[in-house]
């Protein structure tokens, strides 16, 4: 069925359903798909983007419009992914919420003070971080934690989409999503100290 | 009639739901009268925002070469 919103002035219908017509509208979105391949399964992130591009490929019907060929191809991958996910050995889900629930990067940051001499802690503490290391902290968290988190805060999409996307009930995203936002904190927290970011860490 | 304050450790738990706009009508509201008495949870809500802004700009779309050449390759063999 054609969506009620009205097109971007610069949209247009997909009309040539040829393989050059394909490679034209996908390879803009590489990097893209790339970068989000690499934030949900690192090991194989080639691979995802591969299959993601066969599945878009063979699917090619079913786009619409060329703008709308980024969140279309994304939405591939992210079944690609979770069809990776379900084949491997099943993921545990960590039981207890308790201990991380305690935690408090606030709060772990204004007592453990990092940066002696600054009014701004808490912000000096996020730039410390570049791109790359905010990766490194994502890797540290399980896949099953991770995909929602990323899927949800950097890349937008809501927690209904996500859940129809991983096939989770709803109630799953959330409380796997309260979990990463935990885990992601905790483990800011201490890959900031293995890798050296913090000032106090610095030797004389 | 004054209902009870939540502690700390609940409005805490729910500072990202409430950014998110995921939370009941009544949640929204406890979370709310507690941050009006409480700084320290206050500073938790600047942080949280601060910290889910810098997760959605945490990322940028980079491609090493080689990867690119495989990709585009792959494209070509369809």
């Amino acid at each position: 069925m054609e969506g009620s919103k009205p097109r971007a002035m610069n949209e247009q219908v997909v009309q040539d359903r040829t393989k050059e017509a394909f490679r034209l509208l996908t390879l803009p979105e590489l990097a893209g798909l790339y970068s989000l391949a690499r934030r949900l399964d690192e090991v194989s992130a080639e691979d995802l983007v591969q299959e993601t591009l066969l599945r878009a490929y063979r699917s090619f019907g079913t786009l619409k419009t060329d703008a709308s060929v980024g969140p279309w191809l994304k939405r591939i991958l992210v079944n690609v992914f979770h069809d990776t996910l379900r084949k491997r050995s099943r993921a545990v889900e960590e039981v207890s919420v308790e201990e991380i629930d305690d935690f408090s990067l606030y709060r772990t940051i204004a007592i453990e003070d990092p940066f002696p001499y600054s009014d701004t802690l808490h912000h000096d503490f996020l730039s410390a971080f570049g791109k790359e290391d905010v990766h490194a902290v994502l890797m540290r968290i399980q896949d099953i934690y991770r995909a929602p988190l990323v899927l949800h805060y950097m890349e937008g999409w809501s927690t209904k989409e996500i859940a129809q996307m991983l096939d989770v009930p709803l109630g799953t995203v959330l409380a796997r999503l309260h979990r990463a936002r935990k885990r992601f904190e905790i483990e800011m927290w201490s890959y900031a100290g293995d890798a050296g970011l913090l000032a106090r860490e610095e030797t004389p | 009639m004054t209902e009870q304050l939540i502690p700390c450790s609940e409005a805490v738990k729910r500072l990202w739901e409430y950014l998110d706009n995921a939370i009941s009508p009544e949640e929204q509201e406890s979370v709310e009268k507690h941050l009006a008495f409480c700084r320290t949870c206050c500073g938790e809500l600047e942080f949280a925002r601060e910290v889910r802004s810098f997760l959605a700009t945490g990322t940028s779309d980079v491609i090493p070469q080689h990867v690119r050449d495989h990709l585009e390759r792959f494209l070509d063999e369809l």
